[in-house]
């Protein structure tokens, strides 16, 4: 680790009168994989949101290469999503109407890249996640765990410096969950990017370096994260 | 764990000497334990007693005299029993893990308890997370991948429990302790 990357302080959001988070502080640094873990309702999930700049916190302050994401615009923060942040979700939400290269290419194409390049790098990411067949065929046509090897794909394909995995196995059974795993950690070492990964399952958590237990908002500093 | 029907089974292609049996072991067993030459030899000595199998010859590579040795009809018979044997799932529970919170509830009470499931969660995860480097690291045999894998699965069951557990000391301690 050489320094924090991207770092939260005194992270606060409520739900309405629910409090989610209460005053969360971590950091991320430099190609270092970070899981967030804890049982369900945790505000583990909440958390990764806040630090990828798709919630805003209530209090406190997000810092991303010594610069506070709660005083940029929806806009601003949007453009960092797509070109130095890269998102995985549970489900992997591609776009149905495109086929997978298309899917796995667009944040180049946003980011400017040209059509050929950008299918090019696609077919490239797409076979890494061994799934270089379903390049021209559809979500619908895939099953869940090709259209999530598909959105590990998309998430890599810009060579983020972050990315953030909420439950990126969730859907997945046991094999197809661990090849996903597999294939991202080997990329993200090489490419060195830094991960959060939120996750419940304690063998996925074992892809980080090292874990931060959430419990009732807060962190756990016994690394327990049980509701007693 | 049975070190005789491995050797077994890795003269079920053909003759070896102890060396070699004992390489084959460290290789095809990654992560494994590695077999201690004086335990090869010991193992053959009692399976070539007990007929299973027999010296098939010397052969002197630019060292010192090596014996081989190969299966007998017996040993072959003996292996194929022993792969078709389901093994008995858990006939009792023992743990080292699972005795050590009695016994802490016993000795110390809840506080020691709680101290012991926490500390051994993070000796297990520590354990998971170097297991899960070594399979995840470029070029790791599928060996590797696949011995990684039993031992994180047992590690994650281990977890759960430790997990549950932990909820659970309170109420275990008044069982306990009635």
């Amino acid at each position: 680790m050489t320094g924090a990357l991207l770092s939260g302080t005194g992270i606060t959001k409520s739900y309405g009168a629910t409090p989610a988070l209460r005053g969360i502080d971590v950091t991320v640094g430099e190609g270092e994989i970070v899981a967030i873990t804890g049982p369900s309702g945790c505000g583990k999930s909440t958390l990764l949101h806040c630090l990828a700049g798709i919630l805003r916190a209530d209090e406190g302050s997000v810092v991303y290469r010594e610069q506070d994401l709660s005083l940029w615009s929806e806009a601003s923060r949007s453009r960092l999503r797509r070109t130095e942040f890269g998102v995985l979700f549970q489900f992997g939400q591609l776009v149905p109407e495109l086929t997978a290269a298309e899917n796995v290419a667009l944040p180049l194409l946003l980011a400017g890249s040209g059509r050929r390049d950008a299918r090019e790098a696609a077919l490239g990411w797409l076979a890494r996640f061994g799934v270089a067949d379903m390049a021209d065929k559809r979500p619908p046509a895939m099953s869940g765990g090709q259209q999530q090897r598909c959105a590990a794909a998309r998430a890599l394909v810009t060579g983020p410096r972050v990315i953030f995995a909420d439950e990126p196995t969730g859907a997945l059974d046991q094999l197809s969950g661990e090849q996903v795993m597999t294939a991202m950690v080997q990329a993200v070492r090489e490419q060195g990017s830094a991960v959060v990964l939120v996750t419940h399952e304690a063998p996925v958590a074992a892809y980080a370096d090292r874990e931060i237990v959430l419990r009732d908002g807060a962190i756990d500093p016994s690394g327990i994260g049980i509701v007693g | 764990m049975s070190t005789a029907h491995v050797l077994l089974g890795l003269l079920a292609g053909g003759p070896r000497h102890g060396y070699d049996l004992k390489r084959a072991h460290d290789d095809r067993l990654p992560q494994a334990k590695p077999l201690a030459y004086g335990q090869v030899y010991a193992t053959l000595g009692r399976l070539e007693r007990d007929g299973l199998v027999a010296q098939s010859g010397q052969d002197q590579e630019a060292g010192p005299e090596r014996t081989s040795y190969e299966l007998t009809e017996l040993g072959r018979e003996r292996l194929a029993a022993w792969l078709t044997e389901v093994e008995p799932p858990a006939p009792y529970v023992s743990s080292v893990l699972f005795n050590k919170v009695v016994v802490a509830l016993l000795a110390g009470g809840t506080d020691q308890a709680t101290g012991y499931l926490t500390a051994q969660r993070v000796a297990h995860m520590t354990r998971m997370r170097e297991l899960t480097a070594t399979k995840t690291r470029p070029g790791a045999s599928v060996g590797d991948v696949v011995a990684a894998d039993y031992a994180i699965g047992h590690l994650d069951a281990d977890l759960r429990w430790l997990q549950t557990t932990l909820a659970r000391v309170a109420e275990l301690q008044k069982e306990v302790t009635s």
